[in-house]
């Protein structure tokens, strides 16, 4: 018989197993490190040491946990009912659109917290627009969302080229991107907010869409917990015949959860497009999409559970980055091997110590 | 320029380009219908293009290289299975998760061996598969109309392109006229049926994994030591996903899955071909056109516009026995 | 006679987890007999045919086959030993030709070719010999429900099984098709085959058996000639002590119509035709009951009223008004209540806290939160309302639902449905996988209900059940109201009319 029914107490489905599966994901990495002839452990050191080492580390570091909560929360939503958003990456790139259009228009009229909310809906609402058609094909036609938004990822990206190359850039200027907004068009960093635990926050971007992210969190929990929709979406999520029995209707309610859920995905855009950079690039989403599934698992799918994997993944993103400066035989991309295989272990392989473990349990219990 | 010679000089890099595709789609053909789905060809394509190009700069063989990015690709393949198979774990987060590891760790290996930003060395021209001629074609040539398409596009590739489309049939008889076949189309319709026939579901499975593998492993030698002449960073761009949709598009089924990989190529191919071209009457027409169609026409066909796609029934299900 | 019987189980022990499925289970059949296995749902039988099948290892005990001690550790091993197994749940590749299907797994040789003209020498042989006619060529999924079960039957016999176990064979069949199912399995017998027929239905043991072994609650309680033995003594067997199901209930009082069935045609997601141009009225304050073998469009009909299933025609009208077509979501809101025949995947969410299917279908009520939120605090208290009136146990709201009792899961259900004050409420199979205890508190409940004048339609496959609960009983036969009778029917009476027999 399989240990599949046997129950565990929380502790250990919440906490242990996530943590030997992240545990063995980084045992695998540090392995990679070593085989290139580097000492894992002391590149564990500088991974920290440049993740939260200064006040201008922690910004980076904060920057990128903004990022991967929005697309970790949008993987979750979608999750919660039932839907494999692999769409993130596209949604937050059509998401930047959005965003863009706004302080292009009123950057030149209006201070930032009057463009804000504007920008936070035009991004949601182009990322939302994004996940429409996938969602549309999974409710109508069965078509599988997994596939649908891969596609959509691909063709976003040609788009978002497009416009760029013809259409969104400065005549004369060679690089595909849009002006500079100015400050009405930016969002303000969040220096104020370091400088109370006394840190200084140097260059690093961490600005106001950090604040929207926690606000999205809050929301989501509250979403999923707390209202019937999230119920509905939680019940189709489980079991699907037990939502047609209970009368929740099965295309409104996967049409809805990706279209938040794409929302939540362009709202990333905010961090990097108006946050950072101040204008429209090509490629600025940078992954950020994918990291959310991997957050999005590891934080097993709770708002809780996935601002702390969001910040993991900000101080894998940004001591990965200074690493690759400290020890230039290990790359940047090392990152996403540590990625890949933290997806691999919390995700694909989370059962994996289960009947190990079930058997250690019993055996404990019966001592 | 002569429209004919555009033809032909078109279709000759529609050739090449849709030779990943196909090893590719023919891999995910394997897999699908042994009911695992595989998001992770890109990342073996990758991975085995990687490894090709590493076996073949230091031996200096062409073949051995191809057989090392076999061997990676499988090893990828097992370890898909292992998640998906045996720990029936998420089949998509199984394929997404091999996917950064190969985007990474080509890199982070790449550049602790080679320190050259991630590239492998240049090879040498016998380190590649080179182009053969094929019979008559230089006599062929001045045939018109048939001789330059000989010449140009039948003519001249390396040995890689013709396996592939040899691997067309070869799929099809192994799916469809053997054993191994009917067995594998089995179990990605009904895993119940084949273990209650007294045949193992893991190990067939299993076996379908590593002939995905397999054939990835071709993908990626084609990319780095037949077409390039060495490994780049990020070479296989979407290629694994662009077969993974003319799988769809193709129905699950070979030989249409040939003419879909040559579409696709046929779009990449007009893609490079219209970069800053403009069409009378219409102008300029945006690249990015062409490299969106195949997914658009993909999620066309999803939609149900061209007929409807069945995916095998047990795909992206994980076996178990209970009851 | 040949000296061993053709299988032979000794001790035969099996548990999964706390559940001990086989308890120490003996049995012997004869060569050449049909030897049926009866018991309730639960009883056992699936899981000691899946231990010989080689689907499960027994944690104890032995089998012999021909005398001969064997370790079955797979369904391979049982193929070599001459077992075949016709499942429940047919085992077949829906896109695949009954041929393809035949010769999967015993193909004859590394290439299909080689095996082809073999196998379809074999078929023809199969066809003339025990008179299982199928075309080879077509495609599974185009069949009939009854040849697909003659695909299953040949599969094993082309495998040269000398033992051919049958589980719960009829279950999907018409009773043309049983018939013809039974002539089959009486010449396999007469050809000096083995056959295990696994049901729950007496009928069957009677009508074909030589043996019949009486499994409860896991264990073989007796075997007996079918010759030797009556209804009366296989019933009491199978479940104990004689259980009264008779339920203290006064006379009915039936007022108005308030659900009515007019021409309802129903077709099941095969596109085959299971509710047949039905009608029927319920009145307030009386129980109708829908007495019928499973599988002759009860489900069906339940579905379709409950706004699960689209009919294709006719009308439902609930108080005069026509639903036939609404929602689910509509049908509650207009005082239709329903407690589906699964609870596992209908009637709850087994991984929610209990609280949470408390409220399963009426979340958007007004009383469990306001606008778009839900007021946990009232669903919680609800909760535990319920709890203490139904004597749910344990009495715990936040306990996920998977860890309660059969029972007690059910209890859940008929507390959700009952305590909303429906006009009118429909029931399947109310007390399937539910203990005694748990069972008269559901019947009581439900003759409370009609007490209070509401109309309530009963499906159960249970006649027992149907019989001490309704007021007046319809019998459906394949996708047809065959009949109808009053409560005092007896059980013969209905049993034929459900064999379609009789009106």
């Amino acid at each position: 018989m399989s240990t599949a029914s046997v129950p565990l107490p929380n502790w250990i489905t919440y906490g242990l197993i996530p943590l030997l599966n992240l545990a063995l994901a980084f045992l695998i990495s540090g392995l990679v490190v070593w085989s290139i002839g580097e000492n894992p452990f002391e590149a564990l050191r500088l991974l920290v040491d440049g993740a939260l080492g200064r006040g201008d580390a922690i910004g980076f570091t904060l920057f990128y946990t903004t990022s991967f909560i929005f697309t970790g929360l949008s993987v979750a939503v979608a999750f919660h009912a039932g839907l494999f958003n692999i769409g993130a990456e596209g949604q937050a790139y059509l998401g930047g659109l959005g965003a863009a259009l706004v302080a292009l228009a009123l950057d030149h009229y209006v201070p930032w917290y009057v463009t804000m909310p504007f920008a936070i809906i035009g991004a949601a609402l182009f990322g939302a627009a994004w996940a429409f058609i996938p969602a549309w094909l999974q409710a109508s036609r069965g078509s599988h969302v997994v596939i649908t938004t891969i596609m959509f990822n691909f063709i976003g990206a040609a788009l978002m080229v497009y416009l760029l190359v013809n259409v969104l850039i400065v005549p004369g200027n060679m690089a595909p991107e849009t002006r500079t907004f100015l400050e009405g068009g930016q969002l303000p960093k969040l220096d104020w907010l370091m400088a109370l635990f006394g840190l200084k926050l140097g260059p690093a971007p961490f600005n106001v869409s950090f604040l929207i992210a926690l606000v999205m969190a809050f929301l989501v929990w509250v979403l999923i917990w707390r209202t019937k929709l999230g119920y509905e979406m939680r019940t189709l999520g489980i079991s699907p015949t037990a939502a047609v029995y209970a009368g929740i209707p099965y295309s409104r309610t996967v049409i809805i959860a990706m279209l938040i859920s794409g929302g939540l995905a362009g709202m990333m855009a905010l961090n990097p497009v108006m946050g950072s950079s101040a204008r429209l690039q090509v490629e600025f989403v940078g992954g950020a999409g994918f990291v959310g599934i991997a957050v999005s698992l590891m934080g097993r799918s709770h708002p809780v559970g996935i601002v702390i994997a969001a910040l993991l993944f900000g101080i894998l993103y940004q001591g990965g980055a200074d690493l690759s400066f400290e020890m230039p035989n290990i790359t940047r991309e090392m990152i996403v091997v540590i990625q890949g295989l933290v997806i691999l272990f919390a995700g694909a392989l989370e059962y994996m110590f289960r009947p190990a473990i079930v058997h250690l349990y019993l055996r404990l219990k019966r001592a | 320029m002569d429209y004919f010679d555009t033809l032909v000089s078109i279709l000759g890099s529609t050739i090449r380009l849709s030779i990943p595709l196909l090893f590719t789609a023919l891999a995910g053909l394997f897999s699908e219908r042994a009911g695992v789905f595989d998001i992770g060809l890109e990342g073996k394509m990758l991975a085995a293009a990687f490894a090709s190009a590493c076996v073949a700069y230091l031996t200096g063989n062409p073949w051995l290289g191809l057989l090392g990015g076999i061997a990676i690709s499988i090893v990828f393949s097992l370890v898909h299975g292992f998640a998906a198979i045996t720990n029936r774990g998420n089949q998509i987060v199984s394929g997404v998760a091999l996917n950064f590891v190969a985007a990474g760790l080509t890199l982070v290996l790449g550049q602790a061996w080679f320190s050259q930003g991630g590239r492998t060395p240049q090879l040498a021209g016998e380190a590649r598969f080179q182009p053969i001629t094929l019979p008559f074609a230089d006599a062929l040539r001045e045939v018109p109309f048939l001789g330059p398409l000989y010449a140009n596009v039948i003519s001249g590739n390396n040995i890689l392109t013709y396996l592939a489309f040899a691997a067309v049939p070869i799929s099809w008889w192994v799916l469809f006229r053997t054993r191994f076949g009917l067995r594998l189309r089995a179990v990605g319709e009904n895993p119940g049926a084949v273990d209650t026939a007294g045949i193992s579901v893991t190990w067939l499975r299993y076996r379908a994994v590593i002939v995905a593998g397999f054939l990835c492993g071709f993908a990626g030698a084609y990319l780095a030591i037949a077409q390039s002449a060495a490994f780049i960073k990020d070479m296989s761009a979407g290629k694994g996903y662009i077969a993974l949709a003319a799988l769809i598009f193709a129905k699950w089924k070979p030989v249409p899955v040939m003419f879909a990989c040559l579409l696709f190529g046929f779009l990449d191919a007009m893609a490079n071909f219209m970069q800053g071209k403009s069409v009378p009457g219409i102008g300029e027409v945006p690249v990015q056109i062409f490299q969106a169609l195949p997914y658009v026409l993909t999620c066309i066909l999803l939609a149900g516009f061209i007929g409807i796609a069945h995916p095998p029934k047990a795909g992206g299900v994980p076996y178990t026995k209970e009851r | 006679m040949s000296p061993h019987p053709a299988i032979e189980l000794v001790g035969i022990d099996k548990s999964f987890g706390a559940v001990h499925a086989n308890k120490n289970i003996n049995l012997k059949v004869e060569k050449g007999t049909i030897h049926g296995i009866i018991g309730e749902n639960g009883a056992g039988k699936s899981t000691l045919m899946s231990i010989i099948y080689g689907f499960y290892q027994a944690d104890r005990g032995e089998i012999r086959v021909d005398g001969k001690p064997l370790t079955i550790k797979d369904s391979q091993a049982a193929i070599a030993a001459g077992i075949g197994m016709v499942h429940q749940h047919f085992m077949l590749v829906e896109n695949f030709t009954v041929l393809e299907n035949v010769m999967l797994g015993a193909e004859g040789g590394q290439l299909l070719a080689k095996g082809v003209t073999g196998a379809r020498k074999e078929l023809k042989r199969l066809e003339t010999d025990y008179g299982l006619d199928v075309d080879p060529d077509a495609v599974i999924e185009d069949l009939p429900v009854g040849k697909q079960q003659r695909v299953e039957i040949l599969k094993a016999l082309y495998r040269s099984a000398d033992i051919l176990i049958l589980d719960e064979p009829t279950g999907v069949l018409t009773p043309a098709e049983a018939d013809h199912l039974f002539k089959v399995l009486r010449v396999l017998r007469d050809q000096g085959k083995t056959v295990i027929l696994i049901t729950h239905k007496l009928r069957e043991i009677m009508a074909i058996t030589d043996e019949v072994s009486v499994m409860r609650r896991g264990e073989m309680v007796a075997t007996r000639k079918t010759a030797e033995t009556t209804v009366e003594e296989l019933a009491e067997l199978m479940v104990g002590r004689r259980v009264l199901l008779r339920v203290e209930k006064g006379e009915a009082n039936p007022g108005k119509v308030l659900l009515s069935v007019k021409n309802l045609t129903v077709k099941d997601s095969r596109g085959v035709t299971m509710v047949d141009n039905v009608s029927f009225d319920v009145r307030e304050g009386e129980i109708v009951g829908i007495a019928g073998v499973a599988g002759n469009g009860q489900s069906e009909l339940l579905e379709a009223i409950a706004g699960i299933r689209k009919p294709v025609s006719g009308e439902i009208l609930l108080d005069g008004q026509p639903i036939a077509g609404a929602d689910p979501a509509r049908l509650r809101a207009l005082g239709l209540a329903h407690i589906p025949e699964d609870r596992h995947h209908m009637g709850l969410v087994l991984k929610f806290e209990e609280y949470e299917n408390a409220v399963l279908g009426y979340h958007r009520d007004a009383r469990y939160g306001t606008g778009p939120f839900l007021d946990l605090k009232a669903i919680q208290a609800d909760a535990v309302e319920k709890i203490e009136k139904y004597d749910i146990r344990p009495p715990n709201p936040r306990l996920k639902t998977a860890n309660f009792s059969g029972g007690n899961q059910q209890k859940i259900v008929v507390a959700r449905e009952i305590e909303r004050d429906p006009k009118a409420l429909i029931i399947g199979q109310p007390t399937r996988g539910v203990d005694i205890g748990a069972i008269e508190f559901i019947h009581r409940r439900i003759v409370e209900m009609r007490d209070a004048g509401k109309a309530i339609l009963l499906v159960s496959v249970e006649l027992d059940e149907i019989r001490s609960l309704s007021d007046r009983i319809l019998v459906m036969f394949a996708g047809k109201v065959v009949g109808e009778k009053t409560a005092d029917a007896g059980e013969q009476t209905l049993g034929l009319m459900m064999a379609g027999i009789a009106a």
